[in-house]
C-alpha cells in the first residue's frame, strides 16, 4: 500500500485516543482505509467533515501533524494460488521478512453474505479418527464449531490433529493473539506433515498490536471464499483464539465511547461474531467452508458473553477435559454437541450409530451419578459398579483424543463394551439393532 | 415532490441526513451509493436532521450522497403467491435474486407479476363492502386465498363492478368500488400494508378457547397451546430450541405456518428449504412447503432488517387470518430482534436501560405479542394468529430483560432446561417450571372435556403432581442414600421417571414417535396413570428399579411402534401382563 499520486493527504489531526484519531477531511467513504504516519487505519465514523479512524497498530507516537493518506478503498486481499503454503500477517504481508507480495486478483475482505436460499445443506461427514468427535459429535462440511477450552488445555494441538486428518483441499489458519511458541508449533506441524501445499496462514502473534487481530478472520475467510467459491474446493478454516478477537473488539468500542453491554463487550458482539462464523457454507457448486474455532474460557465459565454468544451462533461446541480415571484428555461427551451430526450419522455411517451413541452417553452419565454416590459415601449397587467399569473402558478405548480409528470400528468397540458390562434391556436400543449387533 | 436530503454523518449503519422538506418517523428512504440505492428507515428526527438506519452495509458511503424519501413506512405486498415463498426481512424474494452472494441494493418483487390466478368473484355489483370484505377468491396451493377490499380503505364502499371468473395476474384490476363521496377506486389482487401497524379488520377478539394440536406430548398433554394464543420458549444454547420449533412447524394443526428466522443460523433455514418440500402434511397429504412461508434474516444479514423481519412475518400472519385461516407464527429468536434494537439505541446514544437494552423494550415486546389472537371477522368467520417465540437468554440466565419482558405477556412458558438437555432428555422442556395459562381457562377445560375426555385437565394435574413428588423423592434419595429412605420414595421416584420417559420425552428424529396424535396421547396418559395408581409390593429398591426400567423399556418400544399395529399390540400385551392391568379397549 504505497503512496500514489492524487491521493488525499491531510496533516492536521483533531483528536488522538489510544486506538483512534480524528481528522477533518471530505469525500471520504465509510470503512475506507488510510495510512496514518505509516500505519494502517480504517474509517469508523464520519460526522460532517470530521472523520474518525481506527489505527490498527495503536497510536503511540502519532503527532497532531502526522500525515494521513486516504487510500479510497476498504481492506483487500490479493487472491490466487500464490497464497498457498505461505504465512502472512494481519495485512496480508508475508511473514519472516519474505519480500514477495501476493500476485492475484484484488478482493474486498469482509464482503457480502451468501443468499441463504442458494446454500446447500451441509452433507459430508468429516473423518477425524477421534471417537469423541466422530462417534458422539460428528462434524460435517460447511459446519462451524468451536472448541471451548481453558487456556491450559491442549486445544491447538487437538485442532491441528483434526485439521491434518480431515480430508480437505485447503487448510487456512487464522491465528489471533497466538503465542509465538504456538505459531511455531503450527508451522512445524504443517511442515512435518508435508502438507504445505494446502496450507495458508494469517497470523497475529501476541508480539503484535492487538487491534490488528480484527483483520485476521476476514483475511482468512476472503482467502477461503476464493478457493471454495471460485475453485469449488473444500476449505477448512481454523480460527484461534476468538476470545482474543472479541477482546480487541471491546478495546475499539471502548475507545469510541460506546456503552458496553454484558462483560464490557460491545452490544454488537453477537452480530460481529455471526458475520465471521456464518461464512461457513456448503456451496451449490460443491465447494465448502468449514470453520473450527477456539474460544478460550475463564475457568470454564460459559456464561461469559463471548462463549455465550458464540454458542448461539455456532453449530455446537466441543469441550476438552482431562479424565481423572485414565489420565487422558477426552472430548467431554456431556457438554460437547455437534448440531449437524444428525445429517450424517446413521446415513454416511452405519445405521446403528445414533442409538449406540445415545446409549453409550447415557450409561456414561449413569457412571457419573454412581461416582457422585461413591464420593458421598453411599454403597454402590451392582449396576453402579458395572457402569463405573464401563466408563473407564469407554474413556480409554474410545473417548481419548489419541485414539485413531474409523467410525465402524468405534461402533463395534462400543457394542463390545455394552455386552461386556450390561444386559440388553439396560442398554435400551431398538430390538432390530440389538439382534443384529449384540455380541 | 419527494423530500430529499444529503448525508452528513455515518456511524456504521446509522446515517445522519440533512433534509430539505418534511419527513416522518419510520418513513422509508433510499440512499444513493454509486449505481445502487440502499433502503433505510427514519428512526429519529431533530430539526432538519433525520437519523436513518440503513438496512444494508454502508461501506463506501460518503457525506454529500443524496437521499430520497418515499413518503410511506415500511410496507409489505399482500396478495396470492406468498405461500411457499422465501423472503428476507424486507419481503424481498430470495429465490429470484441472482448469484450466490446477496448484493447490496438488490430488491426483488415479493409477488410474481406474471403468474396468472384463477379468480372467482365473491361480491357482486351493488354490494356494500368495507376493508377486509371478500371481493373474490383464487386457489393458492390448497387454500382459498381471499381477495379483500384493501385494509387501508376507510368507511363503506359500494361495489361498482367485479371481474368475471377467469385468469388474471396480481396487478389486474378485479373490482371497482365507489366511496361515500362518489369517488371510484380500482382494486387489484395486491394491497400494501405498513408492517408496524396491526391489521384490525375484525369484529372482536375473544379469549382463546380451542387447543392447537402440535403432536408434541409435552405441549398437547402437559401445557397445551391455544389457537390464537401466545407462548415462548427460552433456553440456553444447545437445549434444543430449534429442533422443537421445527417440530412445531412440521406438525402443528394450522393452515399457514410462518417461520421468522430472525438473526439465527443460516443452515437451520436451509434445513427447512431442503426438508419441507419433501415432507407431507399429515392432515392434507400435501407438501409441507405449500403451507409454509419463510421470512429469513439470518445472523449475518444486515442487523437493521432483523427488526423489520418479525413485523413482516406478523403482518403476513394477520393477512391470512383475515381470510378466516389458522396461522401459526414461529419466531426464532426474539432476543436477536431485541439485540438489533439495542445496537441502534446505542448508536443513537440513548440512555440505556437494563443490560444496555433500550428503555422501551418491554413495551415493544408486549405490543408485538398482542398482535396475535383469535378473531371473529365481520363475515362471522373466524381466524387466528398463534405466536410462539424463542428467547435466547444470555448465559442461560432467565433473569434478563428479554425473558422478563416476554414472561409478562406470553401465556405459555416452555422453559428449556440445561440439565435435561445434558442428560439428553429431549424435548428439554422443564416439566415443573413450564406452564400453560390456558389450562386454567374454563372455556379451554370445557373444550378438552368435549374433545378429549371428561375431566381431562384433572388427569393432567394428577400427572404433574406425580412428577413433582418424584422430584422431591429423588432429592431425598440423593441426600439420604438408597437405603436411607422408605421404599415408597423409590416407587414415587420411578413413577415420575415413567411419565418422564414415556410422555415427556419424545424422539424428534423417529418417524413414529416424533408426532403423537391427540387420540394416542390420551391412550398413553391413561395407560401411564393406570400404572402409577398401582403400588406393587417390592422386596427392596433394586427390585423396584428393575420393575420400572423394564416397563420403561417396553413402553419406549411401544412409542416407537405404529399405533394399533401388530407390533404395538404385542408390546401392549407385555405391559398389561407385567402390570396386571386389564385391557379395557
Amino acid at each position: 500500500m504505497e503512496k500514489k499520486a492524487f491521493q488525499k493527504v491531510y496533516t492536521q489531526l483533531q483528536a488522538i485516543t489510544k486506538a483512534t484519531i480524528a481528522v477533518k477531511a471530505q469525500g471520504i467513504g465509510n470503512d475506507e482505509l488510510a495510512i496514518v504516519g505509516g500505519r494502517l487505519a480504517q474509517v469508523v465514523r464520519i460526522i460532517g467533515d470530521m472523520v474518525t479512524l481506527q489505527v490498527f497498530s495503536g497510536t503511540e507516537g502519532i503527532a497532531t501533524n502526522t500525515e494521513v493518506i486516504f487510500l479510497g478503498e476498504p481492506p483487500t486481499l490479493n487472491v490466487s494460488d500464490d497464497l498457498v503454503g505461505r504465512f502472512f500477517d494481519a495485512y496480508g504481508k508475508p511473514f519472516f521478512g519474505e519480500k514477495r507480495e501476493i500476485r492475484g486478483e484484488k478482493r474486498e475482505i469482509g464482503g457480502p453474505s451468501v443468499n441463504p436460499y442458494r446454500r446447500k445443506q451441509p452433507s459430508d461427514y468429516i473423518h477425524t479418527g477421534i471417537a469423541g468427535i466422530d462417534l458422539n459429535n460428528a462434524l460435517v462440511t460447511g459446519q462451524k464449531i468451536p472448541f471451548f477450552a481453558n487456556p491450559d488445555q491442549p486445544y491447538n494441538q487437538v485442532m491441528a490433529m483434526v485439521a491434518l486428518r480431515a480430508k480437505v483441499d485447503k487448510i487456512i489458519l487464522g491465528g489471533m493473539g497466538l503465542s509465538n511458541d504456538d505459531f511455531l508449533y503450527f508451522k512445524k506441524m504443517f511442515e512435518n506433515a508435508g502438507v504445505l501445499d494446502r496450507i495458508i496462514c494469517f497470523v497475529n502473534t501476541t508480539e503484535q498490536p492487538p487491534v490488528e487481530r480484527l483483520l485476521i478472520p476476514d483475511m482468512a475467510l476472503a482467502a477461503a471464499e476464493y478457493f471454495a467459491v471460485d475453485k469449488n474446493e473444500n476449505v477448512l478454516v481454523l480460527l484461534t483464539d476468538m476470545t482474543q478477537y472479541a477482546d480487541a473488539l471491546s478495546i475499539v468500542s471502548n475507545r469510541m465511547d460506546q456503552i458496553p453491554s454484558k462483560d464490557s463487550m460491545p452490544g454488537s458482539l453477537y452480530s460481529d461474531l455471526a458475520k465471521i462464523y456464518e461464512k461457513a457454507v456448503q456451496l451449490p457448486e460443491g465447494g465448502s467452508i468449514t470453520i473450527i474455532a477456539v474460544t478460550t474460557l475463564n475457568e470454564g465459565d460459559i456464561t461469559h458473553a463471548v462463549p455465550d454468544n458464540t454458542g448461539y451462533i455456532t453449530e455446537g461446541q466441543l469441550f476438552l477435559r482431562k479424565d481423572s480415571d485414565t489420565g487422558k484428555v477426552i472430548v467431554d461427551p456431556f457438554r460437547s454437541l455437534s448440531r449437524l451430526k444428525q445429517l450424517v450419522i446413521g446415513k454416511q455411517t452405519r445405521e446403528d450409530h445414533p442409538q449406540v451413541m445415545n446409549a453409550a452417553v447415557r450409561l456414561y452419565a449413569d457412571a457419573a451419578n454412581a461416582k457422585t454416590k461413591l464420593e458421598n459415601g453411599f454403597e454402590l449397587s451392582d449396576y453402579d459398579k458395572r457402569c463405573l467399569d464401563f466408563a473407564k473402558d469407554y474413556a480409554e478405548k474410545l473417548l481419548a483424543v489419541d485414539v485413531n480409528i474409523d467410525s465402524t470400528e468405534m461402533l463395534d468397540k462400543t457394542w463390545d463394551l455394552f455386552s461386556k458390562y450390561f444386559k440388553k434391556e439396560e442398554v435400551r436400543i431398538k430390538d432390530e439393532f440389538t439382534s443384529k449387533y449384540w455380541k | 415532490m419527494k423530500t430529499k436530503g444529503k448525508v452528513t454523518g455515518i456511524i456504521a449503519n446509522l446515517v445522519i441526513v440533512e433534509v430539505d422538506g418534511p419527513v416522518s418517523q419510520n418513513e422509508i428512504c433510499f440512499v444513493s451509493l454509486g449505481e445502487v440505492k440502499l433502503m433505510a428507515e427514519v428512526i429519529k428526527i431533530t430539526g432538519s436532521r433525520a437519523f436513518i438506519q440503513v438496512f444494508e452495509s454502508t461501506r463506501g458511503l460518503k457525506t454529500g450522497n443524496v437521499v430520497e424519501f418515499e413518503g410511506h413506512m415500511l410496507e409489505v405486498s399482500l396478495g396470492p403467491g406468498i405461500l411457499s415463498s422465501i423472503y428476507d426481512g424486507l419481503q424481498n424474494n430470495l429465490k429470484t435474486m441472482d448469484g450466490v452472494f446477496l448484493k447490496r441494493g438488490e430488491y426483488t418483487s415479493p409477488l410474481n407479476p406474471d403468474t396468472e390466478w384463477n379468480f372467482k368473484p365473491l361480491a357482486k355489483a351493488g354490494d356494500t363492502v368495507k376493508a377486509g370484505s371478500y371481493l373474490g377468491e383464487v386457489p393458492e396451493n390448497n387454500l382459498s386465498h381471499k381477495i379483500m377490499l384493501p385494509f387501508k380503505f376507510r368507511g363503506n364502499y359500494t361495489v361498482k363492478s367485479v371481474a368475471d371468473e377467469g385468469s388474471y395476474t396480481v396487478n389486474h384490476v378485479i373490482a371497482v368500488v365507489v366511496d361515500e363521496h362518489g369517488g371510484e377506486h380500482d382494486v387489484t389482487m395486491v394491497q400494501k400494508w405498513a408492517v408496524k401497524l396491526p391489521i384490525t379488520c375484525y369484529k372482536n377478539k375473544p379469549r382463546p378457547f380451542r387447543i392447537m394440536e402440535t403432536g408434541v406430548r409435552i405441549f398437547d398433554t402437559f401445557n397445551p397451546m391455544a389457537e390464537g394464543g401466545t407462548g415462548f420458549i427460552p433456553g440456553p444454547f444447545g437445549s434444543g430450541k430449534t429442533v422443537l420449533q421445527h417440530a412445531l412447524a412440521k406438525q402443528a394443526e394450522a393452515d399457514v405456518i410462518i417461520m421468522a428466522a430472525c438473526g439465527e443460523r443460516a443452515n437451520e433455514v436451509v434445513e427447512i428449504f431442503v426438508e419441507f418440500p419433501e415432507l407431507n402434511d399429515p392432515r392434507t397429504g400435501r407438501k409441507l412447503m405449500e403451507r409454509t412461508i419463510i421470512v429469513c434474516n439470518t445472523s449475518n444479514m444486515p442487523v437493521a432488517a432483523r427488526e423489520a423481519s418479525v413485523y413482516t412475518a406478523m403482518t403476513l400472519g394477520e393477512y391470512y387470518r383475515a381470510m378466516g385461516l389458522k396461522t401459526l407464527l414461529l419466531a426464532d429468536s426474539t432476543s436477536r430482534w431485541a439485540q438489533a434494537l439495542r445496537e441502534m439505541s446505542n448508536r443513537l446514544e440513548e440512555l440505556p436501560g437494563a443490560d444496555a437494552f433500550p428503555m422501551d423494550l418491554s413495551a415493544v415486546i408486549s405490543n408485538f405479542y398482542s398482535r396475535a389472537g383469535y378473531v371473529e371477522l365481520e363475515n362471522d368467520k373466524s381466524g387466528s394468529v398463534t405466536f410462539i417465540g424463542t428467547v435466547s437468554p444470555a448465559g442461560g440466565n432467565l433473569k434478563e430483560p428479554v425473558t422478563e419482558s416476554t414472561k409478562k405477556v406470553a401465556r405459555c412458558f416452555y422453559a428449556l432446561s440445561q440439565a435435561r438437555a445434558d442428560s439428553k432428555r429431549y424435548p428439554a422442556v422443564d416439566p415443573v417450571d413450564s406452564y400453560s395459562k390456558y389450562l386454567e381457562y374454563p372455556e379451554i377445560q370445557e373444550y378438552l372435556n368435549e374433545t378429549v375426555e371428561d375431566r381431562w385437565h384433572e388427569k393432567v394435574a394428577e400427572s404433574k403432581n406425580i412428577i413433582l413428588r418424584g422430584k422431591e423423592a429423588a432429592e431425598q434419595i440423593n441426600i439420604l442414600g438408597d437405603d436411607g429412605v422408605p421404599l415408597e420414595y423409590h416407587d414415587r421416584f420411578w413413577k415420575s421417571e415413567l411419565i418422564d420417559f414415556i410422555i415427556l420425552q419424545q424422539d424428534a428424529f423417529d418417524k413414529t414417535d416424533s408426532s403423537t396424535p391427540m387420540e394416542r396421547q390420551k391412550y398413553m396418559l391413561n395407560l401411564v396413570l393406570e400404572i402409577c395408581r398401582r403400588s406393587p409390593e417390592f422386596e427392596n429398591f433394586e427390585e423396584c428399579a428393575s420393575y420400572y426400567t423394564d416397563l420403561i423399556n417396553i413402553m419406549k418400544q411401544l412409542n416407537y411402534s405404529e399405533y394399533g399395529s401388530e407390533k404395538f399390540m404385542n408390546y401392549e400385551k407385555q405391559i398389561l401382563d407385567k402390570t396386571g392391568i386389564k385391557n379395557n379397549n
